[in-house]
């Protein structure tokens, strides 16, 4: 009998341990979340909801060989502000 | 070639086309931007959108005050370290190829390092290193590709406005807590008497109170401060019974676990704050790239050019003193009244007077604040610093400080006085009754109450049912600021429209000829004459005449401000002012003409008339029917006629009416009606601030409109009436909301009142009603919205 009595009493007290464990457990990712969601609006994506809908469309290009375009855009850049000036 | 369009900018090529690797090109301007994109590996921008670029202006010597590190210092967001960061605003940003080259700018110039677009705002944000590479570089190679920023006054000294997030925040807040205090209260609401849901019963409860907790106090404040702010100046408006409900439902729920009496209604207090404010979350809908604060900051530039002994020298504008000396080049403004000192003056006051014609001034002429100067240079002096000017005097009147949504009483907050007063006497009835019957349920019956009657539903109907017409006037070209404005319109019963620009369209002219009748041979030479050149009036006389034997000429000379001269083997003709033409009797009527003579006789003039838009008539046939019309002209009377005869009888008609004029009339109307104004300068500002409501005709919405409180495209205005109509009957579904979210109501009265409240009942009323009433209010919204298409 006692001993019955014992197995229920200890069943109980892991039961309740378990619950804790899993109540804190679920609580702290629920609040990774929203933390995560607080650290997006801090961070400004919710300011411009359009426009990341059209850049991920995009296509990735080749990279071009970097033949002499360095020397390229200098001279690009130097005619944009002989024309400008 | 079949195509006959810029391969650039899908301008047609009518006029001289530039041919260059196999594609045609309209202008040079486009031809370079195409080499620049194809010479750095930019081409993918025309296989994104085909035909989307834009010609370049020629900028000359424009921004140069960016030389100016003081100026420079009060544009850039960040700057340290040789890097800066800059936020400019490009108005001709409209399609995914823009997205993507103004994303790719780094390969134009090894200093730019990031650039990121935000399309709705229409701005980009440029982080640069400052070595071999300054501000006035990037905007020049924005300018250089068809890109150029705006920059205004508005600009200078803006430091990092902070975007107002707490909103999302308090939403987040509230969400949070709702999501997990719901699965908190779930196994309570069964009630069965289980042995492990009693053991945890406490902890749970626990939970759900320390959830609440930032609800109440963090997301929940807004109210608190409303009810406060609205019981001090003794109005009840709709907060207040929020207010009460979230408070006692807070109290009762805390005392409830205290000495264990009850779960609480947690559940029903964070629903309920997660619905109210995802009503106020729908109802910000906002226009990101459109402002409605303008004032004449965002049109004037940030610098001009002073003379000065020692040369010239960029000063911002706000230094400009009387006397000084400035030099305005070509498409310059002008900030300040002042004399033409030197130069011949061709002033543009569209912005002022929606009238897109350009006045003719000589030297010693009064130039005003405002006018864009279109051809060569000038020199003027100061007569008045900026702040004391014909126009910009206007902003400090008092109107401009007064907001308009604050002193105008909304139909829920005036629903909110008398169920304010109902509920506290239902719940002071039923105590008092509960008190003799039974004293110990009397608390609970009287909490009750309050939580159950808390207006949660009504005070959704009206941020669902305008959030929803904005974002349908929105779609049909009527930019609302806020849905405040579709209860002021709702009330309008007196319409008054401004004339030039806003009733009369800039874009087409009609013109007629008054004179000899021209011959076959001179009418080709006529319009090979113009075609050479790029002045307004000369483009508009091109594009209605219909000739099309282009004859070779000779000689083209243009004389800037004056006319056009051109001479082929036996002719001459000169296209132009009076008294460049040689025209001695310059007629009195004060409309736009455009002479012309042949071998120096004078044969005749093309008068320019402002063309009524379309569909005038029948907007102000449509409007009379429930309101009072007018129209306020800045103008002379030259065509009060017409007016009279498109407007009813009772109609007011003014002219020569100044901006303070425009004011003041609209003030003295207000005293016996509730006006609209419909105007688009800046000469209307003040009356469109004055206004009950007052709305800005635009004919292209990315060029800014003066401050108000709506921007219509005027190719809707003919909707006009129907948007007015519509306005209306959004009030009337607000009203019919009223009444479903009262039945609600009632049905919980009920329970209330018999002090049969469960949670459980809260937990399912309160969400029910809401969610019936913005259901509700959606189908009907978009059920009238079918009108307008």
């Amino acid at each position: 009998m006692t001993n019955k009595a014992n197995v229920v009493l200890h069943q109980i007290q892991v039961g309740m341990s378990v619950i804790y464990v899993l109540l804190t457990i679920s609580i702290c990712v629920a609040f990774v979340f929203f933390m995560a969601f607080i650290r997006s609006v801090r961070a400004g994506q919710y300011d411009d909801s359009y426009t990341p809908s059209v850049r991920m469309l995009f296509e990735d290009e080749l990279v071009e060989p970097e033949k002499d375009s360095q020397a390229k855009k200098t001279e690009i850049t130097n005619q944009i502000q002989d024309t400008n000036q | 070639m079949l195509d006959k369009t810029c391969y650039h900018c899908g301008d047609s090529c009518e006029s001289g086309p530039v041919h260059y690797d196999e594609k045609v090109f309209c202008c040079h301007g486009c031809k370079t931007v195409y080499e620049i994109f194809s010479d750095n590996g930019l081409s993918y921008f025309y296989e994104l959108e085909a035909k989307a670029g834009s010609t370049p202006n020629p900028i000359q010597q424009k921004y140069d005050f960016l030389d100016n590190p003081e100026i420079v210092s009060q544009l850039v967001e960040f700057d340290e370290e040789g890097v800066q960061v800059v936020n400019l605003s490009i108005p001709n940003i409209h399609c995914s190829s823009c997205i993507w080259l103004l994303e790719n700018l780094n390969r134009l110039h090894e200093a730019i390092s990031v650039s990121q677009v935000n399309f709705p705002a229409k701005t980009i944000r440029v982080t640069y290193k400052t070595e071999g590479f300054t501000l006035k570089t990037l905007v020049l190679l924005l300018a250089s590709v068809g890109y150029e920023p705006y920059l205004s006054l508005e600009d200078y000294a803006k430091k990092n406005s902070k975007v107002d997030r707490s909103l999302l925040y308090k939403l987040g807040v509230a969400g949070f807590a709702f999501g997990n205090v719901m699965l908190f209260s779930f196994p309570e609401y069964f009630e069965v008497e289980e042995f492990w849901l009693e053991q945890y019963k406490v902890v749970f409860r626990w939970l759900m109170f320390a959830f609440s907790l930032p609800v109440v106090f963090y997301a929940a404040q807004d109210y608190f401060k409303s009810a406060i702010k609205g019981l001090r100046s003794k109005m009840l408006n709709i907060d207040v019974p929020i207010a009460l409900g979230i408070l006692v439902l807070f109290l009762r729920s805390s005392v409830d676990i205290i000495w264990d009496l009850g779960s609480g209604f947690f559940d029903s207090l964070t629903g309920l704050v997660f619905f109210l404010l995802l009503g106020k979350f729908f109802q910000q809908k906002t226009y990101a790239f459109l402002s409605f604060e303008r004032d004449y900051k965002s049109y004037f530039p940030i610098a001009v050019t002073r003379l000065t002994d020692k040369g010239e020298e960029n000063i911002q504008i706000y230094n400009i003193r009387k006397g000084d000396r400035l030099l305005i080049r070509n498409q310059e403004i002008l900030p300040v009244d002042c004399v033409l000192v030197k130069g011949t003056a061709e002033v543009d006051y569209s912005f002022v007077t929606g009238e897109s014609k350009p006045v003719t001034k000589e030297e010693g002429d009064r130039l005003f604040a405002g006018g864009k100067q279109l051809s060569g240079v000038l020199e003027v002096e100061v007569q008045k610093s900026v702040s004391q000017s014909y126009l910009t005097q206007l902003w400090g009147n008092s109107v401009f400080s007064k907001d308009k949504a604050s002193n105008f009483q909304t139909l829920t907050d005036g629903i909110g006085r008398r169920f304010t007063l109902a509920v506290l006497s239902i719940a002071t009835i039923a105590t008092a009754y509960w008190l003799v019957v039974e004293p110990g349920l009397a608390m609970n019956v009287f909490t009750a109450v309050l939580i159950i009657a808390c207006p949660c539903a009504i005070a959704l109907a009206a941020p669902f049912t305008l959030g929803n017409m904005l974002r349908i006037f929105g779609k049909h070209k009527l930019y609302l600021k806020n849905t405040n404005v579709i209860e002021r319109l709702a009330k309008i019963d007196t319409a008054i429209f401004d004339k030039t620009g806003t009733i009369t369209t800039t874009q087409q002219d009609a013109i007629f000829y008054e004179g000899i009748e021209l011959t076959n041979e001179e009418k080709n030479m006529l319009k090979t004459t113009l075609r050479a050149s790029s002045h307004p009036l000369s483009r508009s006389l091109y594009s209605i005449l219909k000739y099309n034997d282009i004859v070779t000429l000779d000689e083209f000379h243009e004389y800037e401000g004056q006319g056009l001269e051109a001479k082929t083997n036996q002719h001459n003709m000169k296209v132009g002012s009076a008294s460049y033409v040689g025209e001695e009797k310059v007629s009195q009527a004060l409309n736009t003409s455009v002479y012309v003579s042949t071998d120096e006789e004078v044969k005749g003039r093309f008068v320019f008339k402002n063309q009524y838009r379309e569909g005038v008539d029948e907007m102000f046939r449509e409007l009379q029917k429930t309101m009072e019309l007018g129209i306020l002209s800045g103008d002379n009377d030259g065509e009060k006629l017409r007016l009279q005869r498109i407007l009813p009888s009772n109609a007011k008609i003014a002219f020569n009416q100044k901006p303070e004029d425009k004011l003041n009339f609209i003030r003295d109307l207000q005293q016996s009606h509730e006006v609209l104004m419909v105007g688009d300068g800046l000469n209307d500002a003040g009356a469109l601030a004055q206004s009950n409501v007052g709305i800005a005709v635009s004919e292209n919405i990315n060029v800014f409109s003066p401050a108000c409180d709506g921007i219509l495209d005027a190719m809707a205005l003919e909707r006009l009436p129907l948007f007015m109509e519509l306005s209306r009957k959004s009030i009337q579904i607000i009203k019919i909301s009223f009444l479903l979210s009262l039945c609600y109501n009632l049905v919980g009265l009920y329970f209330a009142v018999t002090g049969q409240l469960q949670p459980v009942i809260a937990a399912i009323l309160m969400p029910l009603s809401s969610i019936s009433v913005v259901a509700f209010t959606t189908v009907c919204v978009n059920f009238l919205g079918r009108k307008l298409k």
